[in-house]
């Protein structure tokens, strides 16, 4: 009787600790959002963490990209030439690409190769009182160090995304068209007629801008947020690699539910 | 208040979960004075510390600084009061993506509208001070504990604060550097004509280069005095402390059941 009170005592301290935790990140997003005056007025800032975030997750991003572009166009011919229509190769990869895997799996290396290193960042800058150094300082730590490492995500990870499609169709069209030898016309006419710029480009756009959000926000606030030692920095880093995937995933679903329901 | 306190608490207290860490501390801090808090680990002293600094809001009382009411202040009038302030961290704290000269520059770029060229020499002057010019463009992981609290130090005082707070500045160095380092408060001090406030538990360093002592001890003040007066004191607390003596009213042991009840309770009772 005592351990199933203390069971449930447990799960309904874990579910309350949950809601705090999502009530807290919300205020920190308002709180980034608040002090993000510098992170323009001082451009140097957020252009260093668009080099952070950005320019070294490229090599990460456009071979992955390429490898993803590969692999469909090996699966979508093998599937295609069932039907006799492997001049609809290109319009199948572009869609994939644009539609779901550029966004999201761009996002999930992102949130792998950029966030969590973002999350150490902040995480060690507190455990070593670099934070509170910059507080007794009358210099704003959400303002300086947190709020240009989140724009430096959200402005990297839609770019990312269209690297990472564009990859991947470079890579459908080396396997499809070099390769195996469909159609070189067909395969970017049918891309063209198939693909639209606002139902299919610009909701991918959309898509990854999101999950830059997102990712950013939960990278940053779980540094900040992390116990300051060794073991806090370490699981903080973990956090943001699970709740940044699962964030994404879910998000994804949600977003597709209300962009494409059907209509073509 | 007379003119010539910089700090002045009145029957401070805070608690922190509900358990109390500061039980009614009373402190006046005249200018220009060099000032040590004393005690042992978890006495309390940095938590007083950062109550003066305005990091923690104190649950009763009152710290006045420069006449202002730290307690109550909102957070844009703590900021402007910060920019006269400058503290000394621990391990020093110093910005590890920057060089030394840009630690030391970073209170220079955020808050003062300097050209380049004067906060180079700004920035070199104070390092200079703390004998570290040549060290300018090393980075933090280069720099030996000793070291990085000395830029440390240079970075504290580079908008030549009226107020430098020192949380233990002596803690893990070696005896010439800690020695450096206490000469160096001292000699900054005087020179910018601060007012220094430092926490710490190096007795001898601390008797050799401060005006006035206060010793903390669960929460509260138990004994205060020059350093002559605190080399003099017959207190039990003062004496254990000064000659780190075992018994005293400071205990060693964490409280525990006796170890009867320890090592028979359980078999007694299974």
């Amino acid at each position: 009787m005592a351990d199933s009170a203390s069971s449930i005592r447990k799960l309904g301290h874990a579910v309350v600790d949950r809601i705090w935790r999502l009530g807290f990140a919300a205020r920190f997003l308002v709180a980034v959002l608040r002090y993000s005056g510098p992170s323009f007025r001082r451009l140097p800032l957020t252009l260093r963490e668009i080099y952070f975030s950005g320019v070294l997750s490229l090599l990460i991003i456009m071979v992955s990209g390429l490898f993803v572009g590969l692999v469909l166009g090996l699966q979508g011919y093998e599937t295609l030439q069932r039907y006799g229509s492997t001049e609809a190769l290109g319009v199948l990869v572009a869609l994939s690409l644009t539609r779901e895997l550029g966004p999201v799996v761009a996002a999930l290396l992102f949130a792998s190769r950029a966030g969590s290193s973002v999350t150490a960042e902040i995480g060690l800058m507190k455990a070593t009182e670099q934070l509170k150094a910059m507080d007794i300082m009358a210099v704003n730590p959400i303002a300086r160090v947190v709020a240009p490492r989140f724009w430096g995500g959200v402005i990297s990870m839609p770019l990312l995304a269209a690297l990472f499609s564009a990859m991947g169709v470079l890579g459908g069209w080396l396997i499809g068209v070099v390769f195996i030898g469909v159609d070189d016309g067909a395969f970017w006419s049918q891309m063209q007629s198939g693909v639209d710029f606002r139902y299919d480009i610009w909701n991918g756009v959309i898509k990854s801008f999101v999950f830059g959000i997102a990712v950013s926000l939960i990278a940053v606030f779980e540094g900040y947020d992390s116990v300051p030692t060794a073991e806090g920095v370490s699981r903080a880093i973990t956090r943001t690699v699970v709740s940044s995937a699962l964030a994404i995933l879910a998000l994804d679903f949600v977003l597709t539910s209300f962009m494409f329901r059907g209509t073509s | 208040m007379s003119d010539d306190i910089l700090v002045d608490i009145q029957d401070l207290h805070f608690n922190y979960d509900g358990r109390p860490v500061l039980q009614g501390i009373n402190m006046k801090i005249p200018r220009g004075k060099v000032v040590a808090i004393m005690g042992g680990s978890g006495c309390g002293k940095t938590t007083l510390l950062r109550c003066i600094g305005g990091q923690l809001r104190p649950t009763g009382g009152m710290v006045r600084l420069a006449d202002q009411r730290v307690s109550e202040m909102s957070h844009d009038e703590l900021y402007r009061l910060r920019r006269k302030m400058g503290m000394l961290f621990q391990f020093g704290a110093l910005f590890t993506d920057m060089t030394v000269f840009d630690n030391v520059a970073f209170p220079l770029r955020e808050h003062a509208d300097l050209s380049e060229e004067m906060i180079r020499d700004l920035v070199l002057m104070k390092l200079e001070a703390v004998g570290l010019r040549g060290a300018h463009a090393l980075m933090p992981g280069e720099l030996s504990g000793g070291m990085a609290r000395r830029v440390a130090l240079a970075r504290a005082v580079a908008l030549d604060p009226m107020l430098v707070m020192y949380d233990e500045p002596f803690a893990g160095l070696d005896p010439i550097a800690l020695g450096v380092i206490g000469q160096l408060i001292r000699k900054l001090n005087d020179a910018l004509g601060a007012t220094s406030i430092m926490v710490t538990h190096d007795v001898h360093e601390s008797l050799m280069i401060v005006d006035y002592i206060y010793f903390v001890s669960q929460g509260r003040i138990v004994a205060k005095g020059t350093p002559d007066e605190i080399r003099g004191s017959t207190d039990p607390f003062v004496h254990q402390f000064v000659h780190a003596e075992v018994a005293g009213p400071v205990r060693f042991d964490y409280p525990a059941p006796t170890i009867v009840r320890e090592f028979l309770g359980s078999r007694a009772h299974g």
